[in-house]
């Protein structure tokens, strides 16, 4: 595998390098994913903790791959999340989907299935009633990619 | 074309929960989810067509929605917390690309 420059992508600074990389490597940058990005961020940086994302270490397929994220919050009027985006940073659509969540589900905690083109990192993002974001990431080997 | 004609939603909620039980709700339908990404055999790009909302809502008022990309898988599933403080119906909606709307209800007692 050739290593250094690979002109469809670059290595990314700023909001995605931040939120993907750390110890899981250098981030893939791409338009879709710093426009996504910006747009949840609105400014704020995110802090990692009260959010975990479930992912498998390896999928071997990846047109279904389950991941469960869950926030630790009380989900009540006064404090709760508001939404959770999903993110996958190598796909072609990286936002891949956004949950708005209610005090009434009583616990922040969804399941999905999702397509991953390659192995990558998937990073969710809470947005608490308090205008805070929290962040998790996880790097998901992909076996057979899953996009497409 | 891409075929909707099998498409069929599925719930499955507790048929009853204790006041301020906190039950999982769990949702399927059969949609292709046709990313966008593909080509025919013809080589020809296949159009995109998702099911791009999913809303739930408790006795009319909604609790929980998903907004979905092109990365969710097909036969979208969703599963989501619900806190049941009272009996009632819970209803989901599914809307596609074009408008093509799926819903699927179930009832809820408290006891």
């Amino acid at each position: 595998m050739v290593r250094g420059f690979d002109r469809r992508r670059v290595l990314a600074t700023g909001a995605a390098a931040g939120l993907v990389a750390g110890a899981l490597g250098p981030a893939a940058a791409s338009p879709l994913l710093d426009a996504h990005l910006a747009e949840i961020l609105a400014g704020r940086t995110p802090r990692a903790g009260r959010i975990t994302l479930d992912t498998p270490e390896v999928a071997e397929n990846g047109a279904m791959v389950a991941i469960g994220i869950r926030v630790d919050s009380p989900m009540t009027e006064a404090d709760h999340v508001r939404r959770i985006f999903l993110i996958a940073e190598r796909n072609p659509r990286p936002a891949v989907a956004t949950f708005h969540l209610t005090p009434q589900m009583g616990r922040a905690e969804v399941q999905s299935r999702i397509r991953l083109a390659e192995t990558q990192t998937v990073v969710a993002i809470a947005e608490t009633s308090d205008g805070e974001l929290h962040r998790a990431a996880n790097r998901v080997v992909v076996t057979i990619g899953g996009c497409g | 074309m891409t075929d909707l004609s099998a498409v069929r939603p599925r719930l499955r909620v507790p048929t009853s929960a204790a006041p301020g039980e906190i039950v999982e709700i769990r949702t399927l339908i059969s949609h292709p989810m046709e990313s966008g990404q593909r080509v025919d055999a013809a080589g020809q790009p296949i159009p995109r067509l998702i099911i791009h909302s999913l809303v739930a809502r408790y006795n009319g008022r909604e609790v929980f929605r998903a907004d979905w990309g092109a990365s969710v898988a097909a036969n979208p599933y969703q599963a989501f917390m619900l806190r049941i403080d009272e009996p009632g119906e819970l209803t989901l909606t599914w809307t596609d690309d074009l408008g093509n709307v799926w819903t699927d209800a179930a009832t809820i007692a408290v006891g």
